[in-house]
């Protein structure tokens, strides 16, 4: 009865949204929490040469603590979504958007109904462990090239199970140029030659 | 009055096989097979069951000298494999992970220090330029402003140079393409240091030190086992990995995901991916060793 009730709101709020002209548009797919609980998701990876498609594993989303699920806060009714271009001063002030800022904005991502979720531009609902979808819209080379296996970090087995590691994980996506690191110790020099 | 023999006289009078020679002879070749049939043999003539007795004993060496239990793989090649590695020089930050990750996972030597991979950084205004790489870097952060680097370990050569000096056969290339040494064979004479084009052997000038805490007891004969003084070493694609299925451990650690590994033969891996659709290159190519690692740019 109670999930009935919700999924009318849900319905509903939809239906809103749509009536308002909202970017909210295209199937939600249902990805309830109690699926995987962040627990890592795995990728198909489509048969390339010979062979069965390939299933790859990737772990969960790498969230600050606390901040997740966003419905926590987003939920309460004395917040209801504000799709005014801003720039944010209440909370999240901590993140500066240095990717394509000059274009966009919190909510070309997140998406406004569905607070623990992204959207695609075409308005698909996109779990945060699938963002791989959403960075790959605009980043499709990358995006191949990443299911191909050659772009980003490889772990498990060269002839089975492998793990792959989402964008997120090594690029920031509010400001996704990778970070410098600290170089480990250079070899000992081994001085100048003497007699 | 004799006349002086010429070779025509030998045609002619060909010298006849007298049963004295004959016993000579086979009695030379009987001792000669029962010397070598008796003596040490090289790792590849070497029976299974042997080989199993040779591994169990390194293996209680090595657990009584380091007191943990270490366990020794004589896994051979893979049917169907030829190992092969790539690297984007467009990625590589020269950050060392994999230098450091090789030296905990392969035994190295800590003191006196021994490095498998070599990062050598170079101007991008140059581009590949061994004559003025500099391994030595040290700044507060990497990548530099205007540099690339390169990480150089052993190329797996498929017409390794390194092979065929060596005066005691100590070392050779595996069926999956793995150049490894035995290190019980190795009589440090450092040839095969001075034909590789790559700098890619090291030789233990003194007795080479892990502590007993940092030793990897996961160990392969032809690979981190410990070595002794004088003789060589090189990377072996972590063969005792590898050979098990797993990535090698700079592959594992690159935190850019610049190092890829996989078979050669296999239409499906990535490293065939990287061959086919990337512009590789092998160092210096012009030598005709044949790497069976390729660099290639990614972006």
């Amino acid at each position: 009865m109670a999930r009935n009730t919700a999924a009318l709101a849900a319905g509903v709020a939809t239906v809103a949204v749509l009536a308002l002209g909202g970017c909210h548009a295209g199937p939600s797919r249902d990805t309830s929490a109690d699926d995987a609980p962040w627990g890592g998701t795995q990728v198909v990876l489509p048969a390339r040469a010979s062979g069965e498609p390939e299933l790859v594993q990737v772990p969960p989303p790498p969230f600050s603590d606390g901040v997740f699920p966003c419905s926590d806060c987003h939920a309460q009714p004395d917040l209801p979504p504000n799709r005014t271009r801003r720039v944010l001063v209440d909370a999240h002030d901590e993140i500066v958007l240095k990717h394509d800022e000059e274009h966009r904005w919190c909510l070309d991502c997140h998406d406004a109904v569905d607070r623990d979720q992204l959207h695609l531009a075409g308005g698909e609902l996109v779990p945060f462990s699938e963002s791989y979808r959403l960075c790959g819209q605009c980043h499709g080379e990358k995006h191949r090239d990443w299911r191909a296996g050659i772009h980003g970090r490889r772990t498990g087995f060269w002839n089975g199970r492998k793990e792959y590691l989402l964008c997120v994980h090594c690029h920031d996506p509010h400001a996704p140029r990778f970070k410098p690191l600290v170089p480990r110790p250079a070899p000992v020099h081994p001085g100048p030659m003497t007699r | 009055m004799a006349t002086p023999r010429t070779a025509h006289d030998v045609d002619d009078h060909p010298t006849s096989l007298t049963r004295r020679s004959f016993t000579t002879c086979a009695a030379a070749a009987a001792a000669g097979w029962i010397l070598t049939a008796c003596g040490p043999k090289r790792l590849y003539d070497v029976s299974r069951e042997r080989l199993r007795e040779l591994v169990g004993d390194v293996e209680r060496e090595y657990s009584a000298t380091y007191g943990k239990d270490v366990t020794v793989s004589a896994a051979g090649p893979q049917p169907g494999v030829l190992f092969g590695y790539a690297l984007d020089i467009s990625r590589c930050t020269g950050c060392r992970r994999c230098v450091y990750a090789c030296v905990e996972e392969n035994n190295q030597s800590r003191d006196p220090q021994v490095h498998w991979i070599r990062v050598l950084q170079m101007d991008k205004e140059h581009g590949v330029d061994f004559a003025h790489a500099d391994q030595y870097y040290e700044p507060a952060q990497v990548p530099e402003e205007g540099k690339f680097y390169v990480p150089v370990s052993c190329q797996q050569c498929r017409d390794a140079p390194c092979t065929k000096v060596c005066p005691t056969g100590a070392t050779w290339a595996e069926k999956d393409g793995i150049v490894v040494i035995d290190y019980d064979w190795c009589i440090g004479c450092r040839c095969c240091m001075s034909a590789c084009p790559y700098g890619a052997r090291h030789f233990n000038w003194k007795a080479p030190s892990v502590a007993a805490t940092d030793v990897n007891p996961h160990m392969h004969y032809l690979g981190n086992r410990p070595r002794p003084k004088g003789v060589v070493e090189k990377c072996t694609f972590c063969i005792q990995r590898v050979r098990e299925g797993r990535y090698p451990a700079c592959v594992e650690v690159c935190p850019v995901g610049a190092r890829k590994f996989g078979n050669l033969l296999d239409p499906d891996s990535e490293i065939r991916y990287i061959i086919e659709h990337e512009r590789v290159m092998v160092l210096k190519e012009e030598l005709n060793t044949m790497p069976k690692f390729f660099y290639f740019y990614g972006t």
